[in-house]
């Protein structure tokens, strides 16, 4: 077996991007994300890489684009107040069709809320969170060796469908540690990037833009994008399943949320009772064909968020239409979060 | 299991500490600190799990084992431990007669005392993880010694030899009891 590492799950987070060749950091300070720039203020140097702690959010996700531009691996990260300072750039690249890494390791809100553990950025990340009506890839790793692995997947599915990816994380996975079993990115075949700039070398001109202002030019564009997030809700939907096949009750949730209620389930599948877990790895896409297929045969459904019910939305439009969508969140601050023994305690209440 | 104090006691190193040690002897584990906005004076706590399986939620509502620094952490968490479970308290700066549980068992070392008897009272920490080690055997005493050098920084690596003696002498505490 390979060596284990024990890695914060921030951390796990930086290996993972340098390992899948990001060479382009740039960010600024904010809690509970600081590892991250730490990490990579101290490691990119010695991978020939580029650390720029910025002037602010702002400036630190328009120096991603010009990166990203070039047809570079370049990432930045933030937590929630921050990621909303981004999201105007997030909406051009979106339009633009860039790919690169966003992280939000989320914390409370709104406003500037508090730096605990909280899912309250959901609509945020799968909605679109800029103007314009877009959609990026949005993952939600539950575990570190999850941080490592998803941040290498996310740059390819970055490139792959030429988008914007996110890791939506919060406290809890960016600040626990686990032990993390590094390994090269996987190999996968990757478009040739011929859309990038590369300055004035001679060759056909290219443009990165988000503006189109000719007849019908602009509709174009938007069903093109349609037509690739079609294509990912098709190809790219990623779930865990637990213990759902025989389950009389599937517990959901993402991310940390999904880590807690997991241990609920077995606490409640020890006690005799049938319960299983589905738990969304993409949360853009989400993974509705998982819902609508299992709902066939299981009719009740407690979702269980640390807000006051954000995917809950999504997962009530994927399910059987008769089947029971609970729902169980606390909006986290500090002391807020949930424990595995209320989550069995709501398991029991709707089993 | 949880283990807490106040900032600056070294709880969440010492967290650190066995989770690396668990890790090491092939186990599974999962440390979450829980942390405020203040450093050094505020409250420090830290969840670890220790599992031969899959470790589930980091976050615990019950623990079985509870290892307590100052009275503010002891009052919060001793009414959370498990049924039958264990609290091993530090009775240097902790009146466990403030939460009085019939069942679970009270376990009082005085972890300042001894550490300072050791030459330093800021190896607390490291009384508190031997006598923890040393109650549950949830990792080995050669374990923990081994995982002091992925834990502390290299520039301290010649304080390990210290921090194994104030190990052992929490680890002793327990024999007595």
């Amino acid at each position: 077996m390979a060596k284990r590492l024990l890695v914060r799950g921030n951390e796990a987070i930086c290996r993972g991007a340098i390992e899948a060749g990001c060479r382009y950091y740039f960010g600024y300070p904010i809690t509970p994300q600081n590892d991250i720039p730490e990490y990579m203020s101290r490691e990119m140097p010695n991978v020939n890489g580029v650390f720029i702690q910025a002037e602010s959010e702002i400036a630190s996700v328009n120096m991603v684009m010009g990166a990203a531009a070039t047809g570079a691996r370049a990432m930045t990260s933030s937590s929630s107040p921050g990621i909303s300072l981004k999201m105007e750039a997030i909406s051009y690249m979106a339009g633009m069709e860039l790919p690169c890494l966003i992280v939000n390791i989320s914390r409370s809100g709104p406003g500037l809320g508090g730096i605990d553990a909280s899912q309250g950025d959901y609509f945020q990340a799968v909605k679109g969170g800029g103007h314009g009506g877009y959609h990026i890839l949005v993952l939600a790793p539950a575990s570190i060796q999850e941080m490592y692995d998803l941040t290498m997947l996310a740059f390819d599915l970055a490139e792959i469908y030429r988008i914007p990816a996110m890791i939506l994380g919060d406290a809890v996975v960016g600040q626990m540690k686990e032990p993390l079993v590094p390994h090269p990115r996987p190999d996968r075949e990757l478009p040739a990037k011929d859309w990038a700039l590369r300055g004035k070398s001679g060759g056909e001109q290219r443009y990165i833009k988000s503006l189109y202002l000719g007849d019908g030019e602009l509709e174009a564009h938007n069903w093109k994008l349609y037509a690739k997030y079609q294509e990912m809700k098709a190809k790219e939907s990623r779930w865990e399943d637990f213990l759902t096949s025989d389950a009389d009750l599937i517990v959901t949730g993402f991310g940390s949320a999904a880590r807690i209620a997991k241990t609920a389930v077995m606490m409640a599948r020890e006690e005799g009772l049938k319960v299983g877990l589905l738990r969304p790895i993409t949360l853009f896409p989400f993974p509705s064909a998982a819902f609508a297929e299992r709902t066939l045969r299981c009719k009740k459904i407690l979702d269980v968020e640390l807000n006051t019910g954000q995917m809950v939305e999504d997962v009530r439009l994927s399910v059987a239409r008769d089947a029971e969508v609970h729902f169980y969140g606390r909006p986290s601050g500090t002391g807020s979060l949930p424990t595995p023994e209320e989550i069995l305690g709501q398991i029991k209440k709707y089993y | 299991m949880y283990m807490a104090g106040f900032g600056g006691q070294g709880v969440l190193l010492a967290g650190t500490l066995l989770s690396h040690a668990a890790m090491n002897e092939g186990k599974n584990v999962s440390f979450m600190p829980s942390y405020g906005v203040e450093k050094r004076g505020g409250a420090a706590m830290c969840t670890v799990v220790i599992s031969d399986g899959e470790v589930g939620s980091p976050v615990i509502g019950n623990p079985s084992v509870g290892v307590f620094l100052n009275q503010a952490s002891f009052d919060k968490y001793c009414p959370m431990i498990k049924a039958g479970g264990t609290c091993i308290v530090n009775t240097s700066l902790v009146d466990p007669a403030t939460c009085a549980r019939e069942d679970i068992e009270i376990i009082p070392i005085p972890m300042n005392a001894i550490a300072m008897e050791m030459g330093d009272a800021r190896m607390v920490n490291m009384v508190a993880v031997g006598a923890y080690a040393a109650r549950t055997g949830a990792v080995s005493p050669a374990a923990l010694a081994e995982a002091l050098k992925d834990t502390l920084p290299e520039r301290n690596h010649k304080y390990i030899p210290d921090n194994i003696r104030v190990l052992e002498a929490g680890a002793a505490r327990i024999s007595h009891h």
